[in-house]
């Protein structure tokens, strides 16, 4: 245990020495979080959504049969009552909740104003703005349609909503993407070019002659970073609350534990990633391309996965900080639990256990 | 000194890089207390065999014995018992000399007080009191051969490893770092060293001399030149390659 903090003491040395690097890494997160800005998002499709059909008369039925056939949309399921809106919307896989109001067909011919309700999932601005103006649209086209054959007016009144984040602010959106961003950075490509550093001065041969064992050197290794990686959370998460005004709704213990699961995850690819490369230049490539470039593209944190092609959507599946953005994203800004973002936890989970295995072989290969 | 008492018993040790044969059966004992001398030309296998003697790789096959304890099944054992100096005298370049020689004695768990003490003690007696807090990337190569070696023996191992400790070095303090050798070895340390240098080899109390991964020759440089009837090392070793 003596030797282990001795070890951790020596690299809170190299990091602290090597000043530059520390600026980066604290002023980054600030820097990426003050000048990002709104991000645009440019189509949707098979955008899933669910209805609440109080009427059930013609005209909501060929509102419905329009949006589902428009290719934007794809219905997951009718709801029977408002108050499952919000619990839906939790789960986090429907996005748009259409509302037709009881005797929609017949207030519509009588009256020549009908209502409905547009709910969307706004904790994603973009889509959100942009699922609603589609939504709008197909009713209106329809409406124009139907004037064309009467000569009553008529109107149909949609009222939109927008949940979570009624103010459509992108701040919202890309803060939790950057945090994945950052601490994939500190964590994974920090740990991995200061593992490959070693290697490439030789002492990593001195260290391995010790009698430290390999489950120390790398807990030696990452310990500094586990903490370095916390304070850089802390510090979005501040300034996402003071500059813009973002709400955490959910519990925070629970934003910490998915936090430091993703911590871990990052570390255990970085781990990984120094076990394949020789040098620091192999490892700063290989976490530039492999980590850093996915978290930025795939991880839905600036394109929306939904538009990319069928391949790259599977690629997706396997790029973790997409897990860790709709965790974090939930319970920031829907108050989610664990109970609905498990299955989310659970793949990162796996993903650590995966990691770690393979660069305990990887190690003990590189001995041989 | 132990004459004859083994402390490393290496049999038909084989190392293979796929078809590659680095290491082709090397046999051969080193005695408690002398400096033995592993010499050969760049790519012979020296490292190679280093390497497994220090349990950073594993041999193909063979047994290997290194200060009494089994090479596969007792490397925790060996490795508190032995120092090691790669080519590339393995500080940190960012810490200074106070904090690596801290930091290595750190790693090999020695108490905190005696840490203290023995870092004061062997600054004072390197003289290098006035840079101990500079770091080693601003000392010259000279200074940090000799720290690292101080590193390698500070826990008093029964075995050090040196390999080539004095690449790139000049001859004064490749000099001056064979008298410091013998003051460790004074204290009682084997001193296992390799080197290319064969004006070092005469520093040695036996040497083994290696080609094309085999051991050619074992003896002590007296009786070698006698053997090549040659009158030093720097022909036996012409000698050997040649034939």
């Amino acid at each position: 245990m003596k030797a282990f903090l001795g070890f951790v003491k020596k690299e809170f040395i190299h990091i602290f020495r090597d000043f530059r690097t520390l600026i980066i890494l604290i002023g980054l997160p600030v820097a990426q979080i003050l000048t990002f800005g709104y991000i645009i998002r440019n189509e949707i499709q098979d955008v899933k959504i669910a209805i609440l059909d109080e009427s059930k008369d013609p005209v909501t039925r060929e509102i419905t049969n329009r949006l589902l056939a428009s290719g934007f949309f794809q219905l997951e399921e009718y709801i029977s009552s408002p108050d499952a809106v919000e619990s839906i919307f939790r789960k986090g896989k429907i996005r748009e909740v259409v509302v037709f109001e009881d005797r929609f067909a017949e207030k519509l011919e009588r009256e020549g104003v009908s209502h409905m309700q547009i709910l969307a999932d706004a904790s994603d601005p973009n889509s959100a703005k942009m699922i609603v103006t589609y939504t709008q649209g197909i009713v209106s086209t329809y409406l124009s349609e139907l004037k064309r054959h009467s000569k009553m007016p008529m109107i149909i009144e949609p009222r939109v909503r927008m949940m979570y984040n009624p103010d459509l602010k992108s701040a919202f959106m890309f803060v939790p993407g950057t945090m994945a961003m950052i601490l994939m950075l500190v964590s994974a490509m920090m740990t991995s070019i200061s593992i490959a550093r070693e290697k490439e001065t030789g002492t990593m041969e001195a260290i391995l002659v010790s009698p430290l064992r390999p489950i120390q050197i790398i807990a030696g290794k990452v310990t500094p970073y586990i903490l370095l990686s916390c304070i850089n959370a802390i510090v979005i998460l501040l300034m996402g609350y003071f500059v813009f005004k973002l709400p955490i709704q959910g519990s925070i213990l629970l934003l910490f534990a998915e936090t430091i699961l993703f911590i871990s995850l990052a570390l255990a690819l970085g781990i990984m990633i120094s076990t394949v490369s020789k040098n620091q230049q192999v490892a700063m490539f290989i976490s530039a391309f492999a980590l850093m470039l996915p978290t930025i593209l795939l991880s839905g944190f600036i394109f929306p996965i939904e538009n990319m092609p069928r391949i790259l959507q599977w690629l997706c599946y396997i790029i973790p900080p997409k897990y860790y953005i709709i965790t974090i994203r939930s319970i920031m800004l829907k108050g989610t639990g664990l109970a609905e973002i498990w299955p989310e936890t659970v793949m990162m989970l796996s993903m650590l256990v995966v990691f770690i295995s393979v660069s305990a072989a990887r190690f003990k290969v590189r001995l041989q | 000194m132990h004459i004859n008492k083994p402390i490393i018993r290496v049999n038909n040790l084989v190392k293979k890089f796929g078809e590659f044969v680095a290491n082709d059966h090397l046999t051969f004992e080193v005695y408690e207390g002398e400096i033995f001398g592993f010499l050969g030309a760049n790519g012979a296998g020296k490292t190679t065999a280093i390497r497994i003697l220090c349990g950073l790789s594993y041999p193909t096959s063979g047994e290997l014995e290194i200060a009494g304890f089994d090479v596969y099944t007792q490397r925790e054992q060996i490795k508190k018992n032995i120092g090691y100096m790669s080519q590339r005298f393995s500080l940190y370049e960012d810490l200074n000399i106070r904090e690596n020689i801290r930091f290595y004695a750190g790693i090999y768990g020695l108490p905190l007080a005696t840490i203290r003490k023995k870092t004061e003690e062997l600054i004072d007696e390197l003289g290098l009191s006035p840079i101990a807090k500079t770091l080693v990337k601003d000392i010259p190569l000279g200074w940090r051969q000799k720290v690292a070696f101080s590193v390698a023996v500070f826990h008093d191992p029964r075995i050090v490893f040196l390999d080539e400790p004095t690449g790139g070095v000049d001859p004064l303090a490749r000099r001056q770092f064979w008298e410091y050798i013998y003051r460790v070895a004074a204290r009682g340390i084997t001193v296992f060293v390799t080197t290319h240098y064969m004006d070092e080899a005469e520093y040695c109390q036996r040497v083994s001399i290696m080609a094309e991964g085999r051991i050619e020759a074992l003896d002590t440089p007296e009786n070698l030149k006698n053997t090549y009837r040659v009158s030093t090392m720097d022909e036996v070793f012409l000698k050997i390659a040649r034939k």
